[in-house]
């Protein structure tokens, strides 16, 4: 299959968040790709290959595609290192854009790629927002699958069964081909890919993305990587929401160990009084 | 000036309590929009759930599919429908809780309206200004957005159910329109049964990670909770380790949740785990290693193995009760 994977940079969330001038102060922060994203291509890949073989199945091909300042291309090396075949950077500062920029974005790209599905992670890490992959289905008239713990491709593959874990339960959701799916964590579970080729009996090692090979770290510098303006894709640096300011929330007040049960569940009823 | 139109679930003729959340946000907004709350329930049973919508919102809008083609919700037949009667309605707000089909419906909605959207928030400043987290809970952005409508998922954990009128609104019931798939279509649900409280709803939340070590071990845990009247929680780490569903994940991808007391039983206390669970206002942490970061946000902690702890809490609890 063609598959589109739009992915974002984000600052490594382990680190501890700062304010300058009430904003997030990224002076010297460390930048990953976006979990959920990685976890998007390795689903791209899971379903392009055959996993017992390592081997990619003829004629499909993964296009990565970032919308981010130059640095950017690091992060986007790293998506190809993993297995994508290319890539498209369109330079644009973080600030000049917004779900609906990237959505214009995305919209031209998937007319000239024209992919059988478009595969991104449900969130970015940094922003929480949860709402690319949906507006973009809305805006191309397309189905959606969203927060997908697992995927079926037809054996005509025509369609994807995917699993999505609501409130409540796992929904089971059949959508097209083409249609975007946003992916969840469990996507990346052992078995939770299938694509007719992969034989049933195999398990990834099911502990989050594939991590890139030296070979692949090698093969990536020489994959092909377009840069563009988000003028080429007839978007404009003219996001309609604007981050006003940042604060910290205020930290908790200190705890107190307690030595016993019978002590917390005294303090319990009568300290927090909620027993 | 301009409506708020406030897509509510709902279930058996009642509307859900994480509804009541959004038509608390809903009620808010109207104010700055010097304009009305309006429910909006699509689907199957709609009009059964409209009289109690009533009771919550001066103008209720029911919307059901003759041929029962919005029987099961799907976000290509919904957001048509949330998106027109937007525009019939002269919405300048649009809003659904953030729950699995809030988010999965409510960025379709925008896109189909041309409007910015601001997700999971946690308050209203201003008609156009929101504060919300970002970086799982780490901090909060205050956020502007400039298009003539503005869709918004309030986070069920941060707006007090909304109370009822004391009167009864008008019920009106729209035309489901066209309804296209687009291809999609619902298969089935696995659904969890429990007769306990939902996770985003309880009082109290009991939740045990890693340390429990099986799915077998989080029985007694599972006789706490039923002993408080609390719903089951887990950390990532348990649910990735299939000791139990996927749908106890209380974190920063799963279940945001601020109970009156949550219980965190050998937890460590990962960034993801607390941004889903540090708005709980009294937090205790039982964990046998007392360097966990769970330590760090806990109102109360005990260094003790769960093995001794739990049976023993238990015991006390049960005594406490007895004694009252």
């Amino acid at each position: 299959m063609k598959i589109l994977v739009p992915i974002k940079r984000v600052p490594d969330p382990t680190q501890k968040a700062k304010i300058k001038d009430g904003h997030i102060d990224l002076t010297g922060a460390s930048w990953i790709v976006n979990t959920f994203d990685e976890y998007a291509i390795e689903t791209a890949l899971r379903l392009d290959e055959n996993g017992a073989e390592n081997a990619r199945i003829p004629g499909t091909e993964i296009i990565v595609l970032s919308i981010g300042p130059d640095d950017a291309a690091k992060e986007i090396r790293t998506c190809l290192a993993m297995g994508a075949d290319r890539a498209i950077h369109v330079v644009a500062k973080d600030d000049e854009i917004d779900s609906l920029t990237v959505v214009k974005v995305l919209q031209a790209v998937v007319a000239a790629e024209k992919p059988d599905l478009v595969i991104m992670g449900k969130q970015a890490v940094d922003g929480d927002a949860n709402q690319v992959g949906q507006m973009l289905a809305g805006k191309l008239g397309w189905a959606q699958a969203t927060f997908a713990a697992s995927l079926e491709l037809a054996a005509d593959k025509k369609s994807v069964v995917v699993g999505r874990e609501v409130d409540g339960g796992v929904e089971y959701k059949r959508v097209p081909v083409p249609s975007v799916i946003t992916v969840d964590l469990r996507i990346v579970g052992a078995k939770a890919v299938k694509n007719g080729v992969t034989p049933e009996t195999h398990s990834y090692p099911g502990e989050g993305a594939r991590l890139p090979s030296l070979k692949g770290i090698m093969a990536a510098k020489k994959k092909p990587m377009a840069v563009a303006k988000l003028a080429d894709y007839g978007a404009a640096a003219a996001p309609v929401i604007t981050e006003k300011s940042v604060t910290l929330p205020p930290p908790r007040a200190a705890g107190q160990f307690v030595a016993d049960i019978p002590t917390l569940v005294k303090k319990l009823a009568d300290e927090a009084k909620v027993l | 000036m301009g409506n708020v139109l406030a897509f509510c679930e709902y279930s058996d003729g009642q509307l859900r309590t994480s509804a009541l959340a959004n038509l608390a946000f809903a009620r808010q907004a109207a104010k700055f929009h010097a304009g009305d709350v309006i429910a909006l329930l699509v689907g199957q049973g709609a009009a059964a759930a409209g009289a109690h919508a009533a009771k919550l919102a001066p103008k209720v809008i029911t919307v059901e599919a003759d041929g029962g083609e919005l029987a099961n919700y799907l976000a290509e037949t919904y957001a048509p429908v949330v998106a027109r009667l937007a525009k019939e309605n002269g919405a300048t707000v649009v809003c659904a809780t953030a729950t699995a089909v809030g988010k999965d419906l409510m960025p379709r909605v925008a896109a189909l309206l041309d409007a910015g959207m601001a997700s999971d928030i946690a308050k209203v400043e201003a008609k156009d200004t929101f504060v919300r987290p970002i970086l799982a809970g780490n901090a909060y952005s205050t956020v502007q957005i400039t298009t003539p409508i503005v869709v918004v998922t309030p986070r069920q954990s941060e707006f007090e159910p909304a109370a009822e009128l004391g009167g009864a609104g008008t019920v009106t019931a729209a035309p489901a329109g066209t309804v296209d798939a687009l291809g999609a279509k619902f298969e089935r649900i696995d659904a969890q049964k429990s007769d306990r409280p939902e996770l985003t709803d309880a009082k109290v939340v009991v939740s045990g990670g890693r340390g429990m070590k099986s799915g077998e071990n989080f029985k007694v845990l599972e006789e706490l909770a039923d002993l408080l009247g609390a719903a089951m929680g887990a950390s990532r780490a348990a649910t990735d380790a299939g000791m139990v569903p996927a749908d106890w994940q209380v974190g920063q991808t799963g279940k945001i949740v601020a109970p009156n007391l949550y219980f965190a039983v050998a937890i460590s206390g990962a960034i993801q785990h607390l941004a889903g669970m540090k708005g709980s206002k009294t937090i205790v942490a039982i964990n046998k290693n007392k360097d966990e970061p769970i330590f760090q946000v806990a109102d109360y902690g005990v260094v003790m193995e769960w093995e001794k702890a739990i049976p023993e809490l238990i015991s006390e609890i049960k005594k406490l009760k007895a004694s009252r």
